[in-house]
């Protein structure tokens, strides 16, 4: 069989508490995102576009849904023969088993999987961000570097530098000479995209000493990297231009969806490079015939009578007569009854809000409904 | 389910539909923004729980093949039974017409399948039916064949085959008229009979020089055989037609009839699955009675129209009761009215055109105007 060059790994068992009642029933990988998507179709689409057609999901937070929507891989051409998508949720082993216990310990508890894979190098992905890569630029980058680690990096505000894992570089060669978890004083603006490429025999012995050592909280970022850099190993960074949103929170899954609708989005979502996702068999929209709809992104098989503006509709929804929909986003199956109003929100699948309703949020403060829900 | 094996027959004229479908089946005609004629009866019968399903290749079959591949999509593409082609019979060794030679050809496929029955539905109408409660009507009636009818809401015009049935729902008599009126019973090209009368009315009526299966064959067989009809009650559209194609996209802009065919949650309508983003409507947008599929870019004005995937729509255009394919690019100030745009048209800035509400206008695949 052709041998894996380069072995996707996407961290998918965190919570994501911070999204609160959008994260009550799925993992925040699935969380819908964008009129059709969940979180993970990027990450994931973007390793089949990037040629990397073999990846492990490691899996933990109530992972059915995520489970049951990733299926085979058919929805991202990863139904291969050899596999081209694994689901990796912890296991029980001989002396028990034990859960993930951080995102390094996912990777570590999986070795037996990337052994039987043998790639050379692996790419460890986060299933928390919004953004289009090509990672085979960075794996070429990681080669010519000749580097034990590259790590994707992205240049933010300096005022807000001190929100994430600061990496100081070498101006010229692009190597890392410190890194700082949320510094006081950042040394550098280059944030870490949690996005890391390790040559695998190199990732290999960090991890069995990491999985043995008991002080360790098994992290990529507070553990490894640090160790790494110590080490004196050679690590590189790649720094990436385009757009790149963290969802974690639910201002920021507001805002990256509300992104999508500017007269140009920051990133080309009709272009050459798809983002796939599972497709329900849903009929083209129906606009009704005093319906109104501006700046909006709407999918299959939603039905809008009323008014929609400035919003996100998954499919399936239904907007009633005279209902008005601003500044929102609404996830699939999700039903605003004649007359009813929504502003600033976002609501979760199968929500539904009667006739005459409000749901009323404001741009610091989005109200969110949960699954299932009936407001009014 | 699992006694029944289907055959969809593709052969269906394209006499009266010309322009579009001259270089693929009326079947494979895109309709309602992002599906095939075929869809239909296909998603029918999956969603029937018939699982082993013939498919008569018309003979522009590359459209058809490009569309169903493996059959994936319409979760054919199954270890045991799934999607199997059945291609038209050789040129040359038979210069009939009709789809009776093409079924002749075939025979094997229904005969050596382990099924008892064969549902053998006609691929070019579009409706949204469970094919359970049509067996279990065959069984009760106790009839050697039976075939499924509509009852005509509306006179019109065209081929079609009428039947007139008893008090006991058997038929007593089939013809074919000229025209129809509302109240006559217009047949839907679909019939449920044993795999043995399938085989023995294909292989009698062929070998005494028959060409077409409901006219020489069930047609023939109708003083001699049992014949019961059963009514389908809901939507149907026969696409034979520029007019009825026209006619039937536009009635999907009636929620009545688009939830029907669908949105019931038992029985989807599949398709191949395109991967587009959802429509993005932007500031200028002003949207009427319409369908808008996935991929579109709208930023003009847009009334009683189906606008199928990737089509995208400049600011100050007018598109009214149009339907454009996928791909279309209707530029700043360009005007559309009762126009059919075949994929990938491109009508350029400020260009007006106009068809009739009775005879759309139709450009041609990848035109430029």
């Amino acid at each position: 069989m052709r041998k894996t060059e380069c072995l996707g790994m996407i961290l998918a068992g965190g919570q994501g508490s911070r999204l609160k009642a959008l994260t009550k029933t799925v993992a925040k990988p699935a969380v819908p995102f964008g009129g059709k998507y969940r979180i993970i179709d990027f990450p994931l689409s973007n390793c089949v576009n990037s040629g990397i057609n073999k990846v492990g999901i490691a899996t933990q937070y109530k992972p059915f849904e995520l489970h049951n929507y990733l299926g085979s891989g058919t929805s991202w051409d990863l139904d291969r023969t050899g596999g081209g998508l694994f689901v990796l949720p912890p296991y029980a082993r001989e002396k028990g088993g034990d859960w993930y216990r951080g995102t390094a310990d996912a990777v570590y508890q999986n070795l037996n999987f990337i052994d039987l894979v043998d790639p050379e190098y692996i790419i460890i992905l986060s299933g928390d961000h919004i953004y289009t890569m090509n990672y085979a630029w960075m794996l070429e980058s990681h080669k010519n570097n000749n580097a034990d680690v590259t790590i994707g990096v992205f240049e933010v505000p300096w005022e807000e530098a001190p929100r994430f894992g600061i990496m100081a570089t070498d101006k010229e060669t692009g190597r890392i000479v410190e890194f700082q978890e949320k510094p006081k004083e950042p040394k550098s603006n280059l944030a870490s995209m949690g996005i890391y490429i390790f040559t695998t025999s190199f990732l290999r012995k960090y991890l069995l000493e990491d999985g043995e050592n008991e002080n360790s909280s098994h992290d990529f970022g507070n553990d490894l990297i640090p160790k790494m850099l110590a080490d004196n190993a050679r690590m590189f960074s790649y720094a990436f231009d385009g757009y790149w949103k963290d969802v974690g929170t639910i201002e920021s899954l507001w805002l990256a969806n509300m992104d999508l609708l500017e007269d140009t989005p920051p990133f080309e979502l009709n272009g050459d490079w798809k983002i796939y996702s599972s497709n329900p068999s849903m009929p083209p929209q129906y606009v009704g015939a005093d319906a109104i709809v501006k700046r909006s992104m709407i999918s299959e098989g939603a039905k809008v009578l009323g008014e929609v503006e400035h919003s996100v509709i998954f499919p399936g929804a239904t907007i009633g007569k005279g209902a008005k929909v601003t500044n929102s986003v609404i996830f699939p199956g999700t039903t605003i009854e004649d007359g009813a109003v929504v502003n600033y929100a976002i609501l979760a699948q199968d929500v539904t809000i009667k006739a005459g309703a409000k749901v009323e949020g404001t741009e610091s403060e989005i109200s969110v409904i949960a699954e299932n829900e009936v407001v009014g | 389910m699992k006694t029944v094996v289907g055959i969809v027959n593709l052969q269906e004229s394209n006499d009266l539909i010309r322009e579009l479908a001259a270089t693929r089946a009326v079947e494979a005609l895109p309709f309602a923004g992002r599906y095939r004629v075929v869809d239909f009866s296909l998603s029918n019968m999956i969603n029937s729980g018939i699982s082993s399903v013939g498919l008569m290749l018309p003979d522009y079959s590359r459209a058809i093949l490009d569309h169903i591949r493996s059959g994936k999509d319409w979760d054919l593409a199954r270890r045991r039974d799934g999607l199997t082609y059945l291609p038209a019979a050789l040129p040359g060794t038979d210069a009939r017409k009709g789809d009776l030679k093409d079924i002749y050809a075939n025979l094997d496929f229904a005969e050596l399948s382990d099924k008892k029955y064969v549902l053998f539905v006609n691929g070019s109408y579009v409706y949204n039916i469970d094919f359970k409660n049509v067996l279990d009507f065959h069984k009760k009636s106790g009839a050697d064949i039976t075939m499924l009818y509509k009852t005509v809401e509306n006179d019109g015009a065209g081929k079609t085959v009428v039947i007139e049935t008893s008090t006991n729902g058997i038929v007593n008599d089939i013809a074919e008229t000229n025209s129809v009126k509302k109240g006559q019973k217009a047949v839907l090209g679909a019939y449920l009979m044993p795999v043995p009368t399938f085989a023995y009315i294909v292989r009698s009526t062929y070998e005494r020089g028959g060409q077409d299966f409901l006219i020489d064959g069930i047609m023939r067989y109708a003083s001699e055989q049992k014949i019961a009809a059963y009514e389908h009650k809901g939507y149907v559209a026969r696409i034979n037609s520029t007019e009825a194609y026209y006619k039937a996209n536009r009635d999907c802009l009636n929620p009545e009839i688009w939830s029907e065919l669908f949105m019931n949650k038992e029985r989807p309508i599949f398709t191949k699955v395109k991967d587009e983003v959802p429509v993005q409507y932007k500031d200028t947008a002003e949207v009427k009675n319409s369908l808008i599929a996935n991929g579109c870019i709208i930023r003009g004005r847009v009334e009683n129209s189906i606008i199928f995937r990737g089509v995208k729509i400049g600011k100050g255009a007018v598109v009214k009761d149009c339907i454009l394919m996928q791909r279309c690019d209707v530029e700043d100030g360009a005007r559309v009215e009762n126009v059919i745009c075949d994929k990938n048209v491109m009508i350029t800035k400020n260009r007006w055109l106009k068809g009739v509400e009775t005879f759309p206008y139709i450009v041609t695949k990848n035109a430029r105007i």
